[in-house]
């Protein structure tokens, strides 16, 4: 009955034969041997994005652009760097890698709350009650998703959670939430008795299929295309790019070994399989009402250096920074002054961001604040102008337009323009 | 059915009259004939389907939609089988499947009124008065409670309506002149969703105002926020004339210190009257200020009425000409019950976005009031029309009857929806408890509570979704496939639903447990194909009870059982 070889059949074939119902006829032990076949092909001619949160907001003064002349100024002091620019003292193994990294001085992004403002930096939009708009990471899911055939797993990773909807592009792009062990909810193989899932799933491709040969619209079939997914990810190989603690000791320790750092080894190891967005939360807050320096100097900055030093490090080692595209941020700066409380509270008139890496040029500040911080002497950029770079970057056409379900169109990244000085 | 067949006999009774010319050049008979041919063409067509209810609403809804196929040349598809449907009422009404043995009673129910009986039963059920809370308490603040906004007084407020089934008209108006504590008067939720951020700002009222318009009066207003709208007939001053009715609603937070943290908490909030009598100034395209004051669908208030909101109101509930509060939900109930609406989506009503059968909104609307907005007497009609009857399969004469690929509906079978979370959560209990009556289905409200914000964490929980979209995503489906849920639901331990089945000597063979577990997940026994192949699987386990165990975490886990078809 059997006209092919279960030996040379890789693993999507057998759920693809499975859903014909012939599947019955093969043992379960071919199952599981199947899932090791497609070892992870290791790719580093990808294009990918990775998004550094820094929830909260961070305050970009006392990090991207001092301002030592100024009684807002604040406790830290600026030092030259590998690139043309000046950052903070406490972010040493950066300076020595900020010729590949640059920062945007003139962001003016108007939304001073944090719920709004992380709408606003994730989506290009203001939130506006007629219509969700998707994340930035879910509009590359949407654009890029359908040329990674290989890709086994969502194409668009948040390590950490708290990330936003999909909006009007639909759950098939909203990201995929992993926690910082790299553990997806309810998908792990371990414990399971691989013949049992197999027996379970037999039986549930006849049930499934049954339904579908009703013939009463689409929704049976897109059920079932989503299970095949869930599946296919429980069983794939590429689940082992999650598995961060596997990398060499001398990797962990270039990226600080701490739990940021093992996010951005995650965040590596998944664009080597082809995922072209992850965003890492970093783990700690931004939010610093009070004592902004002390918990920049003791807790912030020491890991967010190490992490993000590592990471452009380990990219240009392998060959892969000129593909990947690095920007970090959160939903705003922080006031210039210092409040009573010796911190700094939301400001979203003129701040920073750092982007780096996707072929873009390193080691420059591009635009400009007053020596007092409180107001951008440059040209301003909006978020939109941000993503519009990624894009530019990831060879998204800038004149991509989506259609929100009430059929107004989108442009990508709100009509957003590259950054000049980053693509030249 | 019948109307088809009669259309189709028309013919050949014409055909047959021009022989008879010829061989009898009777014109006289030829006259009758063709008499005969028109009258039975132009005669009411005649529906041989009853629930068992026999009302002039009812048929005037099926004449009405019968007409629809007519004219667009459809077949519709047959009357759904008694198993299939009692699942879509159960669901519809109550919001969970029905227990098995409900199934096999109204299978084996011989009475010609057995569904007209079911659907007044169901609408008096305690779940009836749960799952419309559920429905609403989503429509009115969203699925994710904004913050400072009770969930709990919103429910409450909702419950004790629905309990006594008072009038929608009434209800509103409630929701829209509510002021005080939002767990003591639970009607304040409502606008207090949708109140954030500064007083002062001109953006405070926008939602409120955008909102009120389109979930009760089925009117999308929101981009006339900044412009006149470019397909609907709203200007901008318009809605600044409506948002001008909200200007005196505040809300009010207080907060309290709490011990633990050493810091100060949210207490609770309250919806306040702000003294506001002036006008609303807005900024139009070329830059103008303009001034509107309170003003609904061209009836203008008193500029200094003291309480604009309850000037709204009145005008909503009891005065507007245009009764659109009721077609609006007249609008938003029959998209409840069918899968579409009349308009799609079903909050943009007006001249821009044509009904598909605006003689069955009218004549429901008008029906509606006169019945003093009676929601139960609304649905009542809606459940029992020959459309909510059919079956979810379409034929080859009416597959272009698809909204789904974008056509206008035609109700000529019924549309696929997939089930809400709460829905498929408390179906779950049905299915798995031993009575089949889901015993803990009142009973562990903490634990359905964190299953949902699990659920809808990793599905969006997005609004604006149509009910016939299946979004589900694959977090969901690992959820469903590997989650402590389904794990405990498919359990042989005593009390669970696996285990009766199995220890019930009513089920001698394996064909009978087999088709005891569809019954309880799918509303029908297996069918033959289905049944060879699962027994295939089955018996490749050397442990009978995992095999039924297996068995029915297909089932619930399958495409059939998320459905509402």
């Amino acid at each position: 009955m059997l006209n092919f070889h279960p030996e040379a059949m890789s693993r999507r074939h057998f759920l693809s034969h499975m859903a014909m119902g012939s599947a019955t006829a093969m043992g379960a032990t071919h199952f599981l041997s199947h899932l090791q076949a497609n070892a992870a092909e290791v790719k580093s001619n990808q294009k990918a994005c990775i998004l550094i949160w820094l929830g909260g907001g961070p305050p970009t003064i006392d990090m991207w652009d001092l301002k030592p002349k100024s009684k807002n100024g604040g406790e830290f002091k600026p030092v030259s760097t590998k690139g043309d620019l000046q950052i903070s003292e406490q972010l040493p193994e950066i300076a020595k890698v900020m010729d590949k990294l640059s920062v945007v001085r003139s962001m003016s992004t108007r939304e001073a709350d944090h719920a709004r403002g992380t709408y606003y930096m994730r989506s290009s939009y203001v939130p506006n009650p007629t219509v969700v708009h998707p994340s930035f990471g879910s509009v590359v899911s949407y654009e890029m998703a359908p040329k990674r055939k290989e890709l086994e797993i969502p194409a668009f990773i948040s390590v950490g959670g708290g990330s936003m909807s999909p909006g009007f592009l639909g759950m098939t792009h909203a990201p995929f939430v992993v926690d910082r062990q790299g553990r997806i909810q309810n998908a792990s193989m371990e414990g399971m008795d691989a013949q049992r899932l197999n027996q379970r799933l037999q039986m549930l491709t006849s049930i499934e299929n049954n339904f579908i040969r009703s013939n009463r619209g689409e929704a049976g079939q897109a059920h079932k295309e989503v299970y095949t997914k869930a599946v296919n990810l429980m069983t794939s190989s590429q689940m082992k790019a999650f598995k961060y603690d596997e990398e060499p000791a001398e990797i962990r320790d270039m990226y600080g070994r701490h739990d940021f750092g093992d996010s951005l080894i995650m965040a590596r190891r998944l664009v080597e399989i082809g995922v072209p967005f992850i965003e890492v939360q970093f783990p700690g807050g931004w939010d610093l009402h009070d004592d902004v320096f002390g918990r920049l100097k003791n807790t912030n900055l020491p890991r967010l250096d190490s992490g993000i030093a590592g990471l452009t490090r380990d990219l240009e080692q392998r060959g892969m920074l000129d593909n990947v595209t690095i920007v970090c941020m959160g939903e705003f700066g922080r006031t210039p002054r210092i409040n009573q409380t010796v911190g700094r509270d939301h400001w979203a008139t003129s701040w920073s961001i750092l982007v780096g890496g996707g072929g873009l040029k390193g080691g420059q500040a591009i635009g400009a604040t007053d020596d007092d911080g409180v107001r951008i002497i440059s040209e301003s950029y909006l978020p939109g102008d941000i993503w519009a770079t990624v894009a530019h970057a990831l060879r998204i056409p800038l004149n991509t337009v989506h259609t929100s379900k009430r059929g107004r169109p989108m442009p990508l990244a709100n009509g957003g323009q590259p950054i000049k000085g980053l693509i030249g | 059915m019948a109307l088809v067949l009669r259309a189709r006999s028309t013919g050949i009774v014409e055909k047959q009259a021009v022989g008879w010319r010829f061989l009898l050049a009777g014109v006289i008979v030829l006259w009758m004939l063709v008499s005969w041919a028109l009258s039975a063409a132009a005669a009411p067509p005649q529906t041989d389907f009853s629930t068992g209810l026999s009302d002039r609403v009812v048929q005037f809804i099926d004449q009405q939609i019968q007409q629809g196929w007519e004219d667009n040349e459809v077949v519709p598809s047959p009357v759904a089988s008694d198993g299939e449907w009692i699942r879509r009422v159960y669901l519809d009404v109550v919001g969970h499947i029905p227990p098995a043995k409900k199934v096999q009673d109204f299978i084996d129910d011989k009475s010609p009124e057995k569904r007209s009986k079911l659907i007044d039963e169901l609408l008096n059920d305690p779940n009836y008065v749960r799952n419309f809370t559920e429905v609403w308490t989503n429509v009115l603040i969203g699925r994710n409670t904004p913050d400072k906004t009770s969930r709990v007084g919103m429910r409450k407020f909702l419950r004790e309506s629905f309990a006594r089934n008072r009038p929608w008209n009434e209800m509103v108006y409630d929701l829209l002149t509510a002021e005080g504590h939002f767990e003591e008067n639970g009607a304040v939720n409502f606008v207090l969703a949708q109140l954030a951020g500064n007083i002062n700002s001109e953006e405070y009222h926008v939602e409120a105002t955008a909102n009120t318009a389109r979930i009760f009066l089925g009117m999308q207003v929101q981009c006339t926020q900044c412009h006149n709208h470019p397909f609907n007939e709203w200007k901008q001053n318009q809605f600044w004339e409506f948002n001008a009715f909200f200007r005196q609603a505040r809300r009010q937070d207080h907060e309290k210190y709490d011990p633990q943290s050493g810091r100060m908490v949210d207490d609770y909030s309250e919806l306040v009257y702000r003294d506001f009598t002036g006008p609303v100034y807005f900024e139009n395209r070329g830059g103008l200020i303009q001034v509107a004051y309170p003003t609904y669908l061209g009836n203008e208030v008193d500029r200094d009425a003291a309480d604009r909101r309850e000037e709204l109101a009145k005008l909503i509930c009891h005065t507007d000409p245009q009764s659109q509060l009721a077609r609006a939900m007249v609008n938003r109930v029959w998209g409840h019950f069918m899968g579409y609406g009349f308009t799609r989506p079903i909050d943009d009503m007006g001249p821009h976005n044509p009904e598909s059968h605006p003689e069955v909104v009218d004549r429901l609307t008008e029906e509606f009031i006169a019945h003093k907005y009676d929601l139960k007497k609304l649905m009542r009609w809606i459940c029992n029309t020959q459309a909510y009857n059919l079956t979810s399969q379409f034929n080859p004469k009416n597959d272009i009857d698809n909204p789904a690929a974008g056509e206008v509906p035609l109700f000529s079978h019924m549309y696929v929806k997939t089930m809400q979370a709460e829905q498929l959560y408390d179906s779950l209990m049905i299915a798995t408890s031993a009575d089949g009556a889901g015993g803990q289905l009142s009973g562990s409200e903490q634990e359905r509570e964190r299953w949902m914000r699990d659920f809808l964490r990793i599905f969006g929980g997005n609004d604006d979704e149509e009910p016939t979209l299946f979004s589900g995503s694959i977090p969901q489906a690992l959820l469903m496939m590997n989650g402590a849920l389904v794990q405990k639901a498919i359990s042989s331990d005593s009390g669970s639903y696996v285990r009766t089945v199995l220890a019930d000597p009513r089920y001698r063979n394996d064909t009978a447990r087999i088709n005891a577990l569809f019954l309880a997940a799918l509303g029908r026994p297996a069918e033959k194909t289905e049944l060879a192949q699962l027994q295939r699987v089955m018996r490749a386990d050397r442990d009978p009870v995992r095999a039924y165990q297996d068995l029915y975490w297909a089932l619930l886990n399958s495409n059939e059982f998320i459905v509402n078809h």
